[in-house]
């Protein structure tokens, strides 16, 4: 009987030892191995990203280096001075703006001794046959400068100019026979080089939307934001087709006038064309009528900025309608632009016309003047503003494209600068979003856009610093166009927040039945233990 | 000035009348004007309008939301700046005794639908990962343009929310919603990108309040028709159509609007008082914590209506006039054109043939659903129940 209980309490031990090792053994398989496996499969998958380099662009220092060509002529400076030709002088400046990066400007500044052909050039009579002797624009890379310094009394320039800026590349300065020849040249030249390159506005309206608020000036909110493409749509309205039976050449314009223009903006974006005619009748209907486009793919299918262009004749009881300034004085332009989206001219006919005919009067639009003003109101609209020039300097008139080479250099610079400046405010807005939102999921192709911006916007920094405007501009571009990609993509949007409550409701009902028994047993299994330590003391 | 039309140019002529009327007032108002412009910082205007409902009982924010519309494009904003969210149509329900209308007063005084309106998302269009897209940007690359927010950082925006709410989220088609929490996040977003300058939020639902509690993005104004614990409530039964036709706090705001013309000098703080608790019976609440400017100094019309700042032009560039040179070249242009205008027959332009014989495309393989699963631990559960559970231990 005692045996048969002994061997029943021995089998009834054996099922405790059991049971306990079964616990033990569940303990093992859900803490260290379920707990992690849960964590891991229910986190959001990111790719790594490149954390650090991203938060070492912002301290990124850019350098933009001006690389200038200074040539002397014969009697330009003393001949002391002509001996020590050529050498390199370094002016660097540091432009004082509040933002995070800082910018410093490089002239670098070449001196030369001016070849035959050149001193033959200079010593014509008028800078404009000066020009087409001297004229080769291709040997120029984009970014560069050359400046030409004639003699004191040379009749190159109009006796009281200093300097002359040529439409394409180019400078002349008058020199000057004195012991500090060097210096007083090297000054003149960096202030027409800056007027032709950078400054601290060009480079402020550029960097507008990153500067803190204080300086709210018109200049910088006119400009277009940098962009891949612009579209640009001219557009005539017509109110009161009764009287006027409006045509315009807008074809034959845009060829001849806008399209010049465009092609020699093509580095800055792709650029597409169209028109549209708006007639508007007295009965009430409007009536819209859309000629060709010269590009395919445009208006609705793009979503690239737009640029209005609007003709406006005014009805027959208000014309000539004027746009006066605020003095009361009209204005002999009869059109106002409005930043950012485009420009309206008022084209009064002329009242001569009326007498003639009946009524509707057939108006043939003088598209120059029409797209003088229209072109006027682009180059505004892209920040092309005026420079400011030296005193005594004298500006070459407008090339046929309407636009100058260096104000094209001008430009990329400005949105370089820019685009560096979107692109890594991107970057760091998505590292920021990221530590904030922890819902975001990073694929490896997002991943792999943002390791694209951050190298792009290293290169382009690069390429400023040694002079290469024209591939530091492509990298730039590059860089905003990865970066935005990255933080566009569709798959960056987080859903399913869950607050607390919510997480605690879920995962509840699923491991509370499991967890309790095992923290139990757990619990009683520690306690035995105890319990049987304390015992084999008691009994010693 | 310009002779009335009565279908709507499209957005540039629209913006052209608003800017010619404007330019063609006396040269001292535009100087008066022109420094306060000069403060708000933008230079376009977008808006966001969302009704969140479906069926014909949830008439009203149908309603609402038209109405806001109606306003808004009055003074000036145009469709290509509007993104309209419907999430049911009210218009064309078989329960609508009047089809194709949506009155927003009694006895049908005015129909808010009209022959213009342009929904952007429609019916189940209308979810809240949508709306989340449509804010952030981040939008599926075959998206139209009408359907996109494309602002910038000189945007300001106006989003107004209607339509079934909580203490803390808004409904969205009976089926899901938003929490304050996601929606404060898709507005740090749009700050990180910097694409409003500033942003007006109102919202029309029960316990509005909640909704702008967690916010924390700057440059936000927010507005909402009642506070937390507080319902709010709708304006008045039309019995044609056997409807609430408007909400209270939407009615008050925009009897408000009707006065406003887009050279209106109101600001904020009249909007602010718009709808006292004895018209609304709810407490309309605002947030302005966030918001730079005094509301004192923000124009109604910088977010209603989209007045731009202009400048006169004063230069212009000499061009020449070369007109023989390129006329020939012109004409050779014309000639090639002719030639590439010739019309495709019909059947060319169709692959009839390809899809005649398409084959249907394999669809994957998905497990099956909870639905399926659940029923088969049923039938297994109920089998064991009658017939045992001894059984179950020659399954496990």
């Amino acid at each position: 009987m005692a045996a048969a209980g002994a061997a029943g309490a021995a089998a009834t031990d054996l099922e405790v030892i059991r049971g306990k090792r079964a616990a033990l053994f569940f303990a093992a398989v859900a803490i260290p191995l379920g707990l992690p496996l849960w964590w891991k499969t229910t986190e959001t998958y990111r790719a790594p990203l490149p954390y650090a380099e991203i938060s070492g662009l912002n301290a990124l220092q850019l350098r933009l280096k001006v690389p200038v060509t200074v040539v002397f002529t014969r009697d330009s400076v003393p001949l002391d001075d002509q001996e020590k030709l050529p050498f390199t002088v370094v002016h660097e400046r540091e432009i004082p703006l509040k933002y995070k990066m800082k910018i410093k400007c490089r002239f670098q500044k070449a001196y030369r001794r001016a070849l035959d052909y050149e001193e033959e050039a200079l010593s014509s009579s008028s800078v404009h046959e000066a020009k087409a002797m001297l004229a080769e624009p291709q040997d120029q890379a984009e970014g560069s400068l050359t400046v030409y310094v004639i003699s004191e009394n040379s009749s190159l320039l109009p006796q009281d100019m200093m300097s002359y800026i040529g439409p394409e590349r180019t400078a002349v300065v008058r020199g000057i026979m004195h012991h500090e020849a060097f210096n007083i040249i090297g000054r003149r030249v960096i202030q027409v080089a800056q007027a032709m390159s950078l400054t601290e506005d060009v480079l402020a309206a550029a960097l507008a939307d990153h500067l803190p608020e204080n300086k709210w000036s018109s200049d910088n909110r006119r400009p277009l934001k940098s962009s891949l493409g612009y579209e640009i749509t001219f557009s005539l309205l017509n109110p009161d087709p009764k009287s006027h039976d409006v045509h315009w050449d807008i074809e034959g314009a845009v060829q001849r006038y806008v399209q010049p223009f465009l092609n020699a903006l093509s580095v800055v974006g792709n650029f597409s064309v169209d028109s549209q005619v708006y007639h508007c009748d007295q009965v009430g209907k409007t009536q819209e009528k859309f000629s060709k486009s010269w590009k395919p793919g445009s208006s609705a299918a793009s979503l690239y900025p737009v640029l209005n262009f609007l003709l406006y004749v005014p009805e027959l009881v208000h014309s000539p309608l004027y746009i006066q300034n605020k003095n009361g004085v009209p204005m002999p332009t009869n059109a106002f632009h409005s930043p950012r989206w485009g420009g309206i001219m008022v084209y009064n006919v002329d009242p001569q016309t009326y007498n003639a005919s009946e009524l509707p009067v057939r108006v043939e639009v003088d598209m120059v003047q029409v797209m003088e003003v229209f072109l006027a109101q682009l180059r505004l609209l892209f920040g092309i503003a005026q420079p400011k020039v030296p005193p005594k300097c004298l500006l070459s008139e407008f090339k046929s494209e309407g636009l100058m080479t260096w104000e094209l250099d001008r430009l990329l610079w400005a949105r370089s600068v820019e685009n560096l400046a979107t692109a890594t405010t991107t970057l760091t807005s998505l590292a920021q979003l990221l530590g904030k939102i922890s819902n975001i999921v990073i694929k490896d192709d997002v991943a792999s856009e943002v390791y694209k911006a951050v190298a792009a916007v290293q290169k382009a920094a690069e390429e400023l610093a040694s002079g290469h405007l024209s591939s530091a501009f492509v990298a730039s571009q590059e860089a905003v166009t990865s970066s935005e990609r990255a933080f566009f993509d569709p798959s960056l949007l987080h859903l399913l927040y869950f607050p607390d409550d919510q997480k605690f409701a879920i995962y509840i009902p699923l491991f509370l039945p499991m967890a309790v028994p095992i923290l139990l047993s757990l619990v009683k299994i520690f306690l035995e233990t105890r319990k049987s330590w304390k015992k084999p003391e008691k009994i010693d | 000035m310009a002779a009335p039309c009565s279908r709507s140019p499209p957005a540039a002529a629209l913006a052209a009348l608003s800017l010619l009327s404007f330019a063609s007032w006396a040269a001292s108002q535009i100087e008066n004007e022109a420094g306060q412009f000069f403060k708000s910082g933008h230079t376009n205007n977008w808006a966001v309008l969302v009704c969140t409902s479906r069926f014909w009982f949830n008439y009203r924010h149908v309603a609402n939301t038209l109405s806001v519309y109606r306003s808004v494009k009055r003074l000036g904003i145009p469709d290509s700046h509007i993104v309209l969210m419907l999430a049911d149509d009210m218009a064309c329900n078989a329960r609508n005794p009047k089809p194709a209308t949506v009155f927003s007063h009694k006895n049908m005084e005015l129909n808010v639908y009209g022959d213009d309106v342009e929904v952007d998302y429609r019916s189940y269009e209308v979810t809240v990962e949508n709306f989340l897209r449509v804010l952030t940007g981040r939008i599926p690359p075959s998206t139209p343009r009408s359907k996109r927010l494309l602002s910038d950082d000189r945007s300001n925006i106006l989003i107004y929310m209607t339509g079934h709410g909580g203490n803390g989220f808004l409904k969205f088609q009976d089926s899901e919603e938003i929490t304050n929490i996601e929606l404060a996040d898709a507005f740090e977003q749009m700050w990180q990108k910097r694409r409003y300058n500033e942003l007006l939020f109102i919202i029309d639902t029960c316990q509005g309040a909640s909704m702008y509690e967690r916010f924390y993005s700057p440059n936000i104004m927010a507005l909402a028709s009642s506070q937390v614990g507080e319902d709010s409530l709708s304006h008045q039964p039309d019995p044609a159509i056997g409807v609430h036709l408007m909400d209270r706090y939407t009615f008050y705001v925009l009897e408000f609007l009707e006065e406003i013309i887009p050279s209106s000098q109101n600001n904020m703080n009249d909007l602010f008082q718009v709808c006292p608790k004895s018209l609304c019976v709810s407490t309309p609440g605002h947030r302005i914590d966030l918001f730079q400017r005094n509301p004192k100094s923000v124009l109604i019309t910088d977010f209603f209506g989209s007045v731009r700042k202009v400048e006169i032009t004063t230069e212009t560039i000499r061009l020449k006039r070369d007109s023989e040179i390129l006329e020939s070249s012109y004409k050779e242009d014309q000639i090639d054109e002719e030639e590439l205008m010739e019309p495709l027959k019909y059947a060319e332009q169709l692959p009839v043939a390809q899809i005649i014989h398409q084959k249907p495309k394999l669809k994957d393989w998905h497990p099956p659903g909870g639905f399926i699963l659940g029923l088969w631990a049923l039938i297994i559960m109920v089998f064991f129940k009658t017939y045992g559970i001894k059984h179950m231990k020659f399954i496990f």
